[in-house]
């Protein structure tokens, strides 16, 4: 009778408790792009293992996410539970403790195999403050027939007089082919993420070591000379508008014989479901002058945790999963290798399998590697990142700029006063906030 | 001959009616016809009207992603709220200010435009703090709120304008002639005002489906509206202009449809005053 009711009570307890596991729902907040879609769609691969975690998304516009993220952060909202934030925020909020390090990823999640410039640019002060999702450098895409056409070869490596040669040779307007596509929409994301870039190469930088701005240095000048007059003679007309979105449709659509933008643009350029091209792209580093930079930016989109999230365990698991190996391997099972997140594992650029699908595999590797977030420019700066300088005002400034730059390529401006105008306004700026007198 | 010439004339401005009407719809088209193209032929240059492969696999990868009828339901929910109880506090506030002025009127009124001067995003720290201490983030019940807060001034200053217009002497002779107050309201006043009613009752439910700002700043999921809807399909890495058509164009059908439905009331709204 004993046993009976030992029994009862046990089922009893059993019933009782197996519904009540802890239910830890996950908020993510992320953006619109296909690399996060497709995690989206396999998150239940996760919460099939995870039985008491949901996981919930909250996708929006790029801009819009970082306004809305920034807020909720910077109050404490708790509205949610992972971010996906860039390498640009991941030094200033690390800076500030609004990011909880990741240091509990597991034995197996082996951080070792991160790119180490990608590593580099979401760490601070050797720890990890948030893991690389996607990574992306900037690279040449050029059409290997209009090359081929023209008797010119592409090196590995070109310079940008090479580059400045050959978009004029290739351009003909009648027949609606441009010599080359850049970014010209302001923004500091938009033309300033490659102009930027661009005057890396060209030995120039944002700020010298006491904070004052350069833009009044020759190398500036060479700079943004040498994009006006390119975009002038072999760019596309409108090009003041064009961001990523408007070149990769030229691109694809056979308008321009040279493009240099985001690594991942290489797998949409080389799709045949959406690009006309497709079999006739090659890839180059992006150009230099000589100097030891190449003109190209670093990016990694990335999973991180707020401070004061009571999910941190809950959040790490999740984040552990979306950026292993493993998670790679799952998307290539269920979509194949060409869709798998790039740029941010070695072991990635190891495997045949991967390399088979991806002809540009080898290139953005080496474009990565050859980014350094933490000496970007030929001359020492004080700042961190490639393509901007980590700073609150930066994204205030940067567009600020952009707007200039933007008015020198249509031609509202000349090449002399929009620099001046840049300067200036970089002086008030950073006045303003104190890093200058 | 003068015949002739008013049909001329007739015929001449019809076909500008039509052409500036056609202009201004023009956009919406473009983006419903974006919204059954492919995502290359939606960016092709030059664009094909109407002349490519209709598909509507944007609208089921839309369906596929997202959750429509959750987000139309919180637009409707907190367009609709917020409207209605703007309405129930502009028009006391309107009628008090119309029929019977006094000296500060004027300056109230101003003062309550002068709220609409500030950028919001100059208010959006404290107001999220504010909503973070008393759980209001991600509610419907607080996006109503600070939509209707926003919109009160217009809808006050509308109704403000139509009362104004309707003659004080019918109201009084109504009172000569023994109506009382709530009778007065009733079978005088509201007849008269309703296309003013019905007009800003729309404009004030247009804006609110409408808003952006508060409705993206403050909503996460639950209470998540259309415009978050939206937001969550463009992106400035990646062809998504024709599932973005698609779901703007699912965002607009609602309110396009009783735009349609009520123009009537609107147009005639718009022109109260000026015809009778």
């Amino acid at each position: 009778m004993k046993n009976v009711l030992c029994a009862v009570a046990g089922a009893a307890a059993l019933l009782i408790s197996a519904p009540s596991i802890a239910q830890t729902t996950l908020t993510v907040a992320t953006v619109n792009n296909s690399d996060m879609i497709r995690m989206q769609g396999l998150t239940s691969e996760f919460t099939a293992k995870n039985p008491d975690i949901t996981v919930k998304w909250v996708t929006l516009e790029e801009n819009v996410l970082r306004q809305r993220v920034t807020t909720d952060i910077a109050t404490k909202g708790g509205q949610f539970d992972v971010l996906t934030i860039g390498t640009y925020e991941v030094p200033i909020w690390a800076k500030k403790s609004w990011l909880v390090p990741l240091d509990k990823l597991g034995a197996d999640y082996d951080v070792g195999d991160l790119l180490p410039k990608i590593k580099d640019a979401v760490s601070v002060d050797g720890k990890l403050y948030a893991a690389p999702f996607y990574g992306e450098s900037s690279m040449v895409m050029y059409r290997t027939d209009l090359f081929d056409k023209a008797g010119l070869k592409m090196p590995e490596s070109p310079t940008w007089d090479f580059v400045v040669d050959a978009a004029k040779k290739l351009t003909d307007k009648a027949g609606g082919v441009y010599g080359i596509c850049l970014r010209g929409k302001a923004g500091w994301g938009e033309n300033m993420a490659f102009l930027t870039a661009m005057s890396n190469s060209f030995g120039a930088r944002w700020f010298d070591e006491k904070w004052e701005p350069q833009f009044n240095s020759p190398e500036w000048k060479k700079t943004l000379t040498t994009y006006v007059d390119l975009m002038k003679q072999a760019g596309p007309p409108g090009a003041s508008s064009n961001g990523f979105n408007e070149n990769l449709a030229l691109f694809s659509a056979g308008k321009c014989a040279m493009w240099i933008d985001a690594t991942v643009a290489a797998s949409m350029v080389t799709n045949p479901k959406d690009s006309k091209v497709a079999d006739k792209v090659g890839f180059a580093l992006a150009p230099n002058t000589g100097l030891g930079k190449n003109a190209n930016w670093l990016w990694a989109w990335s999973l991180a945790i707020p401070a004061g999230s009571k999910k941190v365990d809950a959040a790490e698991k999740f984040i552990a999963w979306a950026t292993s190996k493993d998670y790679t391997k799952l998307v290539a099972s269920k979509e194949g290798w060409s869709n798998v997140p790039p740029g941010t594992r070695t072991s990635l650029y190891k495997n045949p399998d991967y390399l088979k699908v991806a002809p540009f595999a080898k290139l953005t590797l080496a474009s990565i590697d050859a980014a350094d977030p933490n000496k970007p420019t030929v001359k020492p700066v004080p700042y961190v990142g490639v393509q901007y300088a980590a700073i609150p005002e930066f994204q205030g400034i940067g567009t600020q700029v952009g707007q200039q730059f933007s008015a020198a390529l249509s031609g509202s401006t000349t090449v002399d006063a929009a620099l001046t105008a840049a300067q200036s306004v970089t002086e008030r700026e950073m006045k303003r906030a104190g890093y200058i007198k | 001959m003068a015949r002739m010439v008013t049909t001329r004339n007739k015929v001449i401005s019809t076909a500008a009616a039509w052409l500036v009407g056609f202009l201004i719809f023009f956009p919406i088209l473009w983006m419903v016809l974006a919204s059954f193209k492919t995502e290359l032929e939606a960016f092709a240059i030059p664009p094909s009207f109407l002349f490519f492969h209709w598909t509507t696999e944007n609208y089921v990868t839309v369906q596929e992603r997202s959750d429509y009828l959750h987000h139309a339901l919180n637009s409707i929910i907190i367009a609709g709220g917020s409207t209605l109880i703007a309405m129930l506090i502009a028009i006391p506030a309107a009628w008090s200010m119309a029929f019977s002025p006094t000296k500060r009127t004027k300056d109230v009124l101003l003062w309550m435009l002068s709220t609409k001067m500030m950028p919001p995003v100059g208010v959006l720290v404290p107001i999220y703090l504010i909503y973070r201490t008393f759980g209001l983030l991600d509610t419907r019940s607080g996006l109503i709120f600070i939509l209707c807060l926003g919109n009160l001034p217009i809808v006050i200053w509308m109704l403000f304008t139509y009362f104004k217009e309707i003659p004080k002497d019918i109201l009084e002779a109504a009172r000569m002639d023994g109506a009382t107050i709530g009778r007065e309201l009733i079978y005088v006043l509201t007849p008269m005002a309703v296309p003013g009613l019905a007009s800003t009752l729309l404009l004030n439910l247009i804006l609110a489906w409408n808003e952006a700002f508060w409705t993206l700043n403050l909503s996460t999921l639950e209470a998540a509206p259309l415009t978050v809807f939206i937001a969550s399909y463009s992106s400035p890495e990646g062809l998504f202009w024709a599932k973005l058509s698609a779901a703007s164009t699912l965002a607009i059908a609602p309110i396009l449809v009783l735009g349609w439905f009520s123009q009537r009331q609107l147009v005639r709204g718009l022109t109260f005053g000026a015809v009778k």
